[in-house]
């Protein structure tokens, strides 16, 4: 690349960004139907997805689901067994991963420890063949952008895990690449850098307008900084959507179970009528709820029933003017962690635990142990899914609170 | 049981150990050459005297280096050649007068004994007696190279990569002789010696080309002639009888210059420990039926008076092939070396060897 | 008080837990050498002061010829043991898992198992002229004669190269099992073609691995004395071959310590500046 052509590849970016927002959205990553088999086992099920330019993209699943496989094959260290990775229009089968236009910030972000920070960050340029003084000038203006101006003398030791995570980014987004690949970069930090680190990479993506695709299993990363997540299971997407389509409308079990906190219940419909079902569960309440799923659930069908803990009102009294499902529990444990404090209640009737959010009112304030309390949702906050579609979960985890 | 009882049976219990191990096992440290002590020998020496024997095969360089540096110590016989004994003395003192009342001569040829106390007496006390003798000449493949008939010829272009020798100082020694100089009447006169040494170097120089490979080790030697690499060495008569008993080809030849006889002898390291056992050996092996089994092993014969008779006729008529009554007359046994002469070999080989 | 019992107490704890390197470095390296400096440095003849053996090695060409030569030859040596090193270690450390890593790594060490004497007997066998590769040659009607394969500078290079491989592969597979595959990569995936990752991220890495293989290498190969006698024949000329020469055949103590010490400090400066020549330092290297 000479060194005349480097502003005009800015120039052209940017003014196809602009012309993204006024007409319908390019595509920069196109998956179809791709598939990685193993020897004995499939990583990725025939998988497919599109992704729009300047969008962050998330690839959510516990580990083991195949997302790492799947970042794999966009980077071209691993070959799909079929289908096609398109990206910008080109397909990738049988390209290198050197001649990818694709980088990848690594999970423990491989800053290469034999080169300090600006030779770390111009590694990519130098092998584009660019100029010394323009290498110079761009190491120091994409340092200046992660705002890290200054520091490209020092070695990666010196650096802190914050900083670091930003030279893993510049070093990649100094090349321009039409996707970044993140592979859990912030999985090493502690709590309060994490905190920190995702609003911060929400901001860098968006300054710098690259498409990144980013896996994770935890899923507050995600639903924090995508404007799409794919929800990744046993080699398939479960469901793609907005973090707010996966919060409120999942479309399976897996879904609710690993998207935020919920009460879960496993039981049988009893009956059903327009508005809701009734379910009996397993440990002997009933409860209302609406089925998810577009299959019409008929009586004696097994289900999985998902109430998130924020969903339920809680009283002190019982409530005249009752929603759909009230029940009067005991208060078990009270977990104090300030506004995010929960309630761990004992349902009187089941035996069986239910996890609600502390409300923050004075009527609350000297809530105890074995207090009576009682807990009210509507139909449409129990989210209830045919067991069909959870076959692959495991049934001992019924009736607790997954974490996602 | 208090402390000072623990220690004083300790020490006691410790002091036992050591006692025996220093009575129990009586032992023999034999410095010698392979082949000068085989296992049957041993075996019947320590059935008679229950005198164990423990023996370390050396060479002449490597048994004075090791008693040089132990000042004598370290083993109770050893068995440099008769040039090395006198000088050494001389240079190190590393050995130990003999006391000839000891031994019983009447064992030994008188001729050899007497020649050997002639050589290795020194300040009127006498080092060394004799043991086995032999001769350094040529062994020649003779369906290849019957020409070759003395050392200079094993430089005949004709043998150009097939022939092998050592680089030490008999190879300097005989080729001299070869050259038709007297090496050893210029062992007083040192200017003399090294200006035929140069000489003798400048021949060897020219002759590396014709060389295959310079032998240290004897099993080096005989693996090149066995395997016909080489087809003339010049190396120890043994050796060459040792293949001819494989192959009728290959014999040792006496060069028309002369061999060059040596004699192995016995001498007592400066510390020795068990002198006494060292006497026993030494009138033990030259028993002429002991003697004869050493002839066996090592190839060689003995200064044993009457071992000849035990002998293998086969060994004798080799003997007698390589032989004749005038080449016996024409062996140059090596005198004692003086100080400083190898010194003078020490640089010419070393050149020999980086030309 | 008792703060000072104990801390005399541990005071004594260190210099035992320190008696056994101590007593290795004095015993077994520091005192030997003194007596080697003393019998070089003291004429035997009036026992006074005298440099004359040092200057005999730099007076007769002979000896800083064949000190020359063997230092060069081990440099080559070393430069080929690492030029063939390294693609096996790569392989061992990078490319291998599991079980077929251990049985290939063990192949490595397999011709440890026998002296050096008889390894390099072995390479004899298979060499000369009567040997092995020459009859193989004859029957494969490449060779219209015997071959004499041995006695060459080259099989010298050849029995050097193949006694001091596990020396360097071990080094080099330790430093290359540490670099994690994720930044070879990174290289890749930041645009690097083989050749890049290679001089820019797998070597960088190695250098400690390098560089501590290369020194026990030469080394090993300056003090050899086995193989480049047996495998060299008429022209190995060595220069342990000298001070073993000048020590047993010659009884010249004096001019074989001080060709001893000459060996140890002129090797010991070689390294030094294969170390300043390629920006290393020697506590870098075995920190």
């Amino acid at each position: 690349m000479s060194k005349s052509s480097m502003p005009k590849s800015v120039t052209s970016k940017t003014a196809q960004s602009v012309a993204s927002d006024l007409n319908p959205p390019n595509i920069d990553l196109a998956c179809e139907n791709i598939c990685k088999q193993f020897a004995g086992f499939t990583a990725v099920d025939n998988v497919s997805f599109t992704i729009p330019q300047g969008s962050f993209f998330s690839i959510l699943g516990p580990s083991g689901c195949g997302k790492t496989t799947l970042l794999r094959m966009l980077a071209g260290f691993e070959h799909p067994s079929s289908g096609d990775i398109v990206i910008k229009g080109q397909s990738m089968l049988g390209v290198q991963p050197n001649k990818r236009p694709v980088n990848m910030v690594f999970q423990h972000l491989a800053l290469f420890p034999t080169m300090n920070i600006e030779q770390n960050i111009g590694y990519g340029l130098r092998r584009l063949g660019v100029a010394k003084p323009e290498i110079v000038q761009r190491v120091a203006a994409v340092l200046a952008r992660v705002g890290l101006a200054g520091s490209g003398n020092k070695e990666v030791g010196q650096l802190s895990g914050g900083q670091r995570q930003r030279i893993a980014l510049a070093r990649c987004l100094v090349l321009n690449p039409t996707l970044l690949l993140l592979d859990e970069p912030l999985g090493a930090l502690d709590l309060k850098l994490r905190e920190h680190m995702k609003i911060e990479l929400k901001q860098l993506q968006k300054e710098f307008g690259t498409t990144f695709v980013y896996i994770t299993h935890d899923q507050s990363e995600a639903l924090v900084m995508s404007d799409q997540i794919a929800v990744m299971n046993q080699g398939k997407f479960e469901q793609v959507g907005t973090p707010h389509q996966l919060y409120y409308q999942p479309r399976t079990a897996f879904v609710a179970g690993f998207v935020g906190d919920s009460n879960r219940w496993q039981g049988v419909v009893d009956s059903s009528s327009d508005q809701y079902l009734s379910i009996k569960t397993s440990d002997g309440l009933s409860i209302k709820g609406a089925p998810q799923n577009a299959a019409i659930l008929s009586s004696g069908e097994a289900v999985e029933l998902f109430v998130r803990p924020e969903a339920i009102n809680v009283s002190r009294e019982p409530q005249a003017a009752v929603s759909d499902n009230q029940f009067k529990c005991i208060v078990d444990t009270i977990l104090f962690d300030g506004a995010k404090s929960q309630i761990i209640a004992i349902e009187e009737q089941s035996g069986g635990k239910i996890t609600v959010i502390l409300p923050q009112t004075a009527d609350f304030y000297d809530l105890k142990k074995s207090d009576d309390l009682y807990l009210q949702w509507t139909a449409g906050q129990a989210l209830c899914f045919s067991v069909d579609n959870l076959a692959i979960e495991s049934a001992d985890e019924t009736h607790s609170v997954s974490e996602g | 049981m208090n402390k000072k009882t623990i220690l004083s049976a300790s020490i006691m219990l410790a002091g036992a150990l050591v006692a025996s191990s220093t009575f129990a096992a009586e032992e023999l440290r034999l410095l010698t050459w392979g082949g000068y002590a085989p296992k049957e020998v041993i075996e019947q020496f320590e059935k008679e005297t229950g005198i164990k024997v423990k023996v370390t095969k050396s060479n002449n360089e490597e048994m004075i280096s090791k008693l040089k540096a132990t000042r004598g110590a370290g083993f109770d016989l050893a068995q440099p050649s008769q040039d090395r004994v006198a000088s050494a003395q001389q240079d190190f003192n590393i050995y130990k007068p003999i006391d000839l009342s000891k031994i019983d001569s009447s064992q030994f040829i008188s001729s050899m004994l007497d020649a050997t106390r002639g050589q290795s007496t020194v300040d009127g006390k006498v080092y060394a007696v004799p043991h086995v003798w032999g001769s350094s000449g040529l062994i020649v493949n003779r369906s290849i190279a019957a020409d070759v008939k003395d050392y200079t010829d094993l430089c005949d272009s004709k043998y150009a990569g097939k022939v092998t020798y050592r680089l030490k100082r008999p190879t300097l020694i005989g080729f001299a002789f070869a050259m038709g100089e007297d090496p050893f009447a210029a062992y007083s006169d040192p200017a003399k010696y090294k200006q035929i040494m140069e000489k003798v170097g400048m021949k060897l120089t020219d002759c590396k080309a014709n060389v295959k490979a310079y032998w240290s080790g004897g099993d080096a030697m005989l693996s090149l002639m066995r395997s016909g690499e080489t087809v003339a060495a010049m190396a120890w008569d043994a050796g060459g009888w040792k293949l001819n008993s494989d192959n009728s080809d290959i014999t040792f030849v006496a060069p028309k210059s002369g061999a060059l006889g040596w004699i192995d002898t016995f001498v007592l390291p400066r510390k020795t420990k068990n002198e006494a056992a060292a006497y026993q050996w030494i009138n033990f092996v030259m028993r002429p039926e002991i003697a004869a089994k050493i002839t066996e092993s090592a190839g060689n014969f003995t200064a044993s008076k009457g071992s000849d008779k035990f002998v293998d006729a086969k060994k004798k008529a080799q003997y007698q092939e390589s032989f004749s009554a005038s080449d016996i007359d024409n062996i140059k046994w090596y005198p004692p070396v003086p100080t400083g002469l190898e010194k003078i070999e020490g640089k010419i080989l070393d050149r020999v060897k980086a030309s | 008080m008792s703060a000072v019992t104990v801390a005399k107490k541990i005071r004594l704890g260190l210099w035992l837990l320190l008696a056994p390197l101590f007593l290795w470095l004095v015993l077994l390296i520091i005192l030997p050498h003194f007596e080697l400096l003393a019998f070089s440095l003291i004429d035997p003849e009036d026992q006074g002061f005298t440099f004359e053996f040092y200057l005999e090695f730099f007076q007769e060409p002979l000896y800083w010829r064949t000190f020359l030569r063997t230092a060069v030859m081990s440099i080559l040596a070393t430069i080929l043991t690492l030029v063939i090193a390294f693609p096996v270690a790569f392989y061992i450390a990078k490319m291998l898992r599991g079980r077929s890593k251990g049985i290939v790594f063990a192949m490595c060490l397999i011709p440890f198992w026998v002296s050096e004497l008889v390894r390099t007997f072995g390479w004899m066998i298979l060499l000369r002229e009567s040997g092995v590769i020459s009859n193989f040659l004859q029957w494969s009607g490449l060779a219209s004669g015997p071959v004499e394969l041995l006695y060459t500078d080259a099989t010298i290079m050849l029995g050097l190269v193949y006694t001091s491989m596990l020396f360097m592969v071990v080094p080099l597979v330790s430093t290359l099992d540490s670099l994690d595959d994720s930044y070879i990569e990174a290289g890749y995936d930041l645009g690097g073609s083989n050749w890049d990752v290679m001089r820019e991220i797998i070597i960088p890495h190695a250098v400690p691995g390098i560089v501590s293989g290369c020194i026990i290498v030469f080394m090993l190969s300056l003090g050899n004395y086995l193989t480049p006698v047996l495998l060299g024949g008429k022209d190995s000329l060595w220069f342990t071959e000298q001070i073993y020469t000048q020590f047993i055949t010659r009884f010249n103590w004096e001019q074989g310590s001080a060709f001893g010490l000459l060996l140890l400090l002129l090797s010991s400066l070689i390294v030094w500046a294969g170390l300043k020549a390629t920006g290393q330092s020697f506590t870098k290297t075995m920190g």
